[in-house]
């Protein structure tokens, strides 16, 4: 088992070692890409709303509920 | 809502989601189709034994590397864009959406990472056999992946399979083959692997005909121009037969974005399909709104009533019928839609308020109602009417969806003539001569991106104001955020993906340069 992990981890090694130079700039560009996703677009611009203003499934069910419910012709005031 | 979400929140959002799908589709169908052409090139290498065959493999086989590493995990941004620009939604499908998306992270992961690295890497290192399996496996590994986001958007222009809880707000999935089988999925998965498949031929003619041009590798130009004709030929009956099959559904359900493909506004029997027309502003309207004629069109008559039932003298209804409703022809109107979705809240309202009360009695009462098979088909499935306020709200963008809908369809068919027309001149032996073919194959490059594109602007636009078709209004979907953020994030998305777009062109280009290794 370990021999083939070993394996496949060589073959990995080897095929990165041996990048042309086209994939050596993909692979820089991959890197960068999703630096930018995670690092800064996710964290920054991009946190998820239910979980971020709620603390649990329960009050975002309430939350979004409310929102179905609602809507600007909707004016019998029993909610 | 009782928020008041400003349209220009509803605007930036749905153009920022706009401007993501639009660029994540550029680097998508590419994927799709050269995979299966890299596939056939080494399945032809193998089977032969020529190193040419090896050759015209890996040099496709780079530019198709390219294109996946650049365009990998684009779509991610979609789901973070669901997230924080579309909560109300997200939640709302949370669990449809759920096990398409966990199946489609699995395959996507196992089978596209782990054989495209035997792919490039294991070039006399693992068997040509294996090689070329992985390379087949990457093929329907990359499609496959493509089929669960594409029955997770048919589901949201045809939801089916599933029951509302009104406990969670959420919509939980009842049958999964029903979800999966939906026919907007069928269709849209098919008609869109075979638009990937004919795009990725027309690339590679475009490509081998400038090596032609060049008067450089003419074998290899010539080999790879036979392939790509061959199968983008097969692609263009496929992706031709799917779409026929997709209108015919959009007609059963979604019949108002039809009848905007076809600008139809009043229904008639015996109606022709528009080959070809020019739209003008009507005197008529529906509200507010004013409706489309045409200015000028070239008409099959009795052809759209012909597709649509398989019958000369069916029904074919118009916008008019679709929003006012025609008893004769059985058509519901908005109003009694509206009525039956505001019941629906009502149900939904009284649930609330015994949960608040403590009424469990009634709240259980109410529960079970949601689960009932008629109050579904009768009451619940007009939801989203109640969050509509005017009827001329259910007609989309006319000229938009018409136009979208006729330019795609016109692109389509001159496909069909370039690659009979490639297939003519490698027969003939005279593709080296017609320069002036070769470079209209050249330039012929960018036509399938835009056709592709145009299919989703029109099956986007075209179900306007619904984010789920009869659930679920846009304005219904989008979260209360500040407009400031989003318009920000629309502009580093911009930056961004055509950051990344530029580097792609360019390291493509300097490949193709560079042309295939001896």
């Amino acid at each position: 088992m370990i021999r083939i992990i070993s394996r496949i981890a060589g073959f990995y090694a080897d095929g990165f070692r041996n990048l042309s130079s086209w994939g050596r700039k993909v692979w820089i560009i991959i890197l960068i890409k999703l630096f930018i996703m995670f690092a800064i677009l996710r964290l920054f611009f991009f946190p998820d709303f239910l979980n971020k203003k709620f603390g649990n499934d329960k009050e975002r069910s309430e939350y979004v509920l409310e929102q179905l419910i609602n809507s600007p012709d909707n004016h019998d005031g029993k909610h | 809502m009782t928020e008041n979400i400003d349209l220009t929140l509803i605007g930036w959002s749905r153009a920022q989601f706009a401007l993501t799908a639009i660029y994540h589709w550029l680097f998508v169908p590419l994927t799709l189709g050269l995979s299966f052409i890299v596939a056939i090139m080494e399945t032809l290498y193998v089977r032969s034994g020529n190193e040419e065959w090896k050759k015209i493999t890996r040099f496709w086989m780079t530019l198709f590397g390219i294109n996946f590493a650049i365009g990998v995990a684009t779509g991610i941004i979609l789901e973070f864009e669901f997230g924080t620009n579309w909560s109300n939604y997200s939640w709302f499908v949370g669990d449809i959406f759920g096990a398409p998306l966990a199946v489609e992270g699995i395959v996507a992961f196992f089978l596209e990472s782990t054989f495209i690295a035997v792919m490039f890497f294991g070039w006399n290192k693992v068997s040509r056999k294996f090689h070329l399996i992985s390379t087949w496996l990457v093929a329907v590994g990359s499609n496959l992946s493509a089929l669960w986001i594409l029955v997770a958007n048919g589901w949201m222009q045809n939801p089916v399979g599933m029951a509302f809880n009104p406990e969670t707000a959420r919509n939980e999935m009842v049958s999964f083959w029903e979800v999966l089988f939906n026919q907007v999925a069928v269709d849209k998965f098919l008609h869109t692997i075979s638009s990937g498949f004919l795009l990725a031929s027309v690339f590679v003619l475009g490509i081998s005909a400038w090596f032609l041009l060049k008067k450089r590798e003419s074998s290899f130009a010539r080999r790879s121009m036979l392939v790509a004709s061959v199968f983008g030929i097969l692609a263009s009956f496929m992706n031709a037969y799917t779409g026929d099959s997709s209108a015919r559904t959009i007609a059963k359900v979604q019949p108002v974005k039809f009848a905007a493909m076809e600008a139809l506004t009043e229904g008639k029997t015996n109606a022709g399909l528009v080959a070809f027309g020019v739209l003008k502003e009507s005197e008529n309207k529906v509200g507010e709104k004013y409706l489309k004629d045409f200015l000028f069109k070239i008409e099959l008559p009795g052809l759209l009533s012909m597709m649509t039932s398989g019958d000369r003298d069916a029904y074919v209804p118009g916008v008019i019928d679709l929003v006012h409703g025609n008893r004769d022809r059985n058509i519901m109107s908005f109003d009694e839609k509206k009525t039956r979705g505001e019941l629906a809240r009502k149900t939904l309202i009284d649930y609330k308020n015994a949960v608040k009360e403590g009424n469990t009695a009634l709240r259980d009462s109410l529960k079970n109602v949601f689960a009932e098979k008629s109050f579904n088909s009768e009451y619940f499935r007009f939801f989203g009417y109640a969050s509509v306020e005017k009827a001329e709200d259910l007609i989309p963008d006319l000229s938009g969806t018409f136009y979208s809908f006729h330019l795609m369809v016109i692109l389509g068919f001159a496909f069909i003539m370039l690659f009979a027309l490639t297939l003519y001149h490698l027969f003939r032996g005279t593709i080296e001569k017609a320069r002036w073919f070769l470079w209209l194959c050249l330039l012929s490059i960018p036509l399938p991106y835009i056709a592709s594109e145009l299919g989703w602007v029109l099956a986007e636009l075209g179900r306007q104001p619904w984010i789920i078709q009869d659930l679920m209004p846009v304005s219904a979907a989008v979260t209360n955020i500040g407009s400031g953020s989003v318009i920000a994030t629309f502009f580093i998305f911009a930056a961004l993906f055509t950051t990344l777009l530029i580097a792609e062109v360019s390291i493509m280009v300097k490949q193709i340069k560079s042309g295939p290794k001896h």
